[in-house]
């Protein structure tokens, strides 16, 4: 089953025709509306023209997290905000957040993806699709939710909390497939032993997870206490959210869909393209993206790429299940934090140089995030309540900077190992 | 009035204090009362002693973070209803109390309790017109 079998089963050669008349018109459009585009590819000397074959994506320079913080809040937007009818946002560092803006077109175009996705996991007109991703500014939540009404099913948005009353709906409405990150639906599988109720007694038949690194032993015992098959889906806001790519029933990799992104693997520090089956940096480019589109985005996930047709029909090629970055980056309960995020957070609350450790963990299938800091003198006092006041200000300043809930530790000064001057700053006990 | 009372951050873990008092100990500092306010990741200990600035220099070498702070040092008869009548005339005056705890040594039928308040000044007046003794750095040394 397809949802959309001329875009999905599209031979080779047209995909690359498709491609690159796409590519063309997408450069065309960013030189055109977008100052920051237009400004490095006149440095480089190049013109819109110059792109005329899918070889010459690599003339293009790159687009990183970075470019989007330096043109905060829509700098790199391609499109008058008239065109733009939706906002999403990833954290950021302190109050400066990543928006990403979509027109209508982009939103129907989002659902689409979305849409094949689902049939990928046996979605149908009838289906009951119960989306527990956070609803938001998160893409999680709203990107499924849309999907979910394309395809025409019956959408559940329980968005993520409250996991029994999410057991009694998914039970008395026969919820078939589950949208959420795939460590929520271990912590779902373990409620309903809590609540005594057997899988059995449950209509489900596929997950589709997402927005956080899991592994094959995870996905074994996901399928295993739900019974069900549970499939990986890929998405980052910059490029669109969830629905870049996505497993079909063969799980053997996610179909990157290559009539809305062409992918590039490459040596994330020489920069060149890496041949398929290769390790390196996903890159991608997006070929009919109105609001927000990038060239060559730098998405700092490691995989390898694979042109293998695939047993399932489908042409579009497949990356490897994602496991790694190329930076410093955690996602805690599907959240991107980097470390700066929340040293910036310390040095708000008056600590020049914060000496911190962050503790990651996945405790009963949830990840926890305890952040020790150092008590310096500066912020000791000799009340038992003004120090519990320091904990719960920082705790309460990383909530409303990252939207994630921290345990913050105090600890003696020299407690965090330093190593020729760079601190250690992230333990991650994890097992990926 | 006052006495200086000094505070030191430890966390909640075996040989922390231990390590606080061998510092004292080799300073030959006198600890003459101490106590510890503990939550459940780490505590505050608080002393009196008889040579607050070499203890404070002493400690924050030893890498811990370290404050002092303004204590009153009151005299109660020890008696049942001695400490009763000291607190009673804080009620009155509308004084709360942050903490406290007693000293080792005593004078006679005399206990010595330490008292951190929230208005210092307020405290002193009304114990003093009700004609309760208060203890200066002085007098505690000579103890």
């Amino acid at each position: 089953m397809y949802w959309n079998k001329t875009r999905e089963c599209m031979p080779r050669e047209e995909i690359e025709a498709h491609q690159l008349h796409k590519l063309k018109e997408t450069v065309d459009r960013v030189y055109h509306n977008v100052e920051s585009y237009r400004h490095k590819m006149q440095q480089r000397g190049l013109l819109p023209e110059d792109i005329k074959s899918l070889e010459d994506l690599r003339i293009l320079p790159f687009t990183t997290k970075q470019d989007l913080r330096d043109n905060y809040p829509t700098g790199l937007f391609a499109s008058p905000l008239s065109e733009i009818i939706r906002i999403h946002a990833s954290s950021g560092t302190t109050g400066k957040p990543t928006v990403v803006g979509y027109t209508r077109r982009d939103i129907s175009n989002w659902a689409e993806l979305v849409a094949r996705c689902l049939v990928m996991g046996g979605g149908r007109r009838d289906s009951v699709v119960q989306v527990s991703y956070g609803y938001g500014l998160f893409t999680g939540g709203l990107g499924f939710h849309y999907g979910a009404e394309k395809l025409g099913a019956v959408v559940i948005p329980t968005s993520g909390g409250n996991t029994r009353r999410q057991v009694m709906l998914m039970k008395d409405l026969k919820t078939e497939i589950l949208a959420c990150t795939p460590s929520y639906a271990l912590y779902i599988a373990e409620t309903m032993n809590e609540m005594g109720i057997d899988r059995s007694e449950l209509s489900l038949k596929t997950g589709i997870f997402g927005a956080e690194p899991w592994t094959e032993n995870m996905r074994n015992e996901i399928q295993a206490k739900l019974g069900i098959k549970a499939l990986d889906i890929y998405g980052l806001s910059e490029v669109i959210g969830p629905g870049v790519a996505c497993e079909c029933g063969e799980q053997e990799g996610l179909h990157i869909f290559e009539d809305y992104f062409i992918p590039e693997i490459i040596d994330p520090v020489t920069e060149e393209p890496l041949p398929p089956g290769e390790k390196g940096e996903l890159v991608i480019t997006t070929i009919d993206k109105e609001g927000l589109p990038v060239i060559r985005y730098r998405t700092r996930d490691i995989t390898s790429i694979n042109y293998e047709p695939c047993a399932c029909g489908r042409t579009h090629a497949r990356i490897e299940k994602l496991l790694g970055r190329t930076d410093d980056m955690l996602i805690i309960r599907g959240v991107n934090v980097f470390p700066s995020q929340i040293e910036s957070v310390l040095m708000a609350a008056g600590e020049t140089e914060p000496h911190y450790l962050l503790i990651v963990d996945r405790v009963d299938n949830l990840d926890s995030l305890e952040v020790w800091v150092e008590v310096s003198e500066k912020l000791f006092a000799d009340e038992v309540r003004k120090l519990e006041d320091v904990r719960q200000k920082i705790a309460s300043d990383i909530y409303t900077t990252l939207g994630i809930s921290v345990n913050v530790k105090l600890v003696e000064p020299h407690t965090i190992e330093r190593s020729e001057g760079k601190a250690k700053r992230v333990i991650d006990k994890r097992k990926m | 009035m006052f006495v200086k009372q000094i505070s030191v951050f430890l966390e909640n873990k075996p040989g922390r204090l231990s390590e606080i008092t061998r510092v004292l100990s080799e300073k030959n500092i006198d600890i003459s009362a101490i106590s510890i306010a503990d939550t459940t990741q780490f505590g505050i200990l608080r002393m009196i002693v008889n040579k607050p600035k070499e203890a404070v220099d002493a400690i924050k070498e030893a890498g811990f973070p370290v404050s002092t702070t303004d204590v009153l040092a009151v005299e109660v008869a020890d008696r049942p209803g001695g400490l009763n009548n000291a607190l009673q005339v804080l009620r009155q005056a509308g004084v709360s109390v942050e903490y406290l705890y007693s000293f080792i040594k005593r004078s006679e039928d005399k206990a010595l309790i330490l008292f951190r308040v929230e208005d210092p000044r307020k405290a002193v007046e009304a114990l003093k017109s009700a004609g309760i003794k208060l203890y200066g750095s002085d007098e505690i040394a000579s103890l």
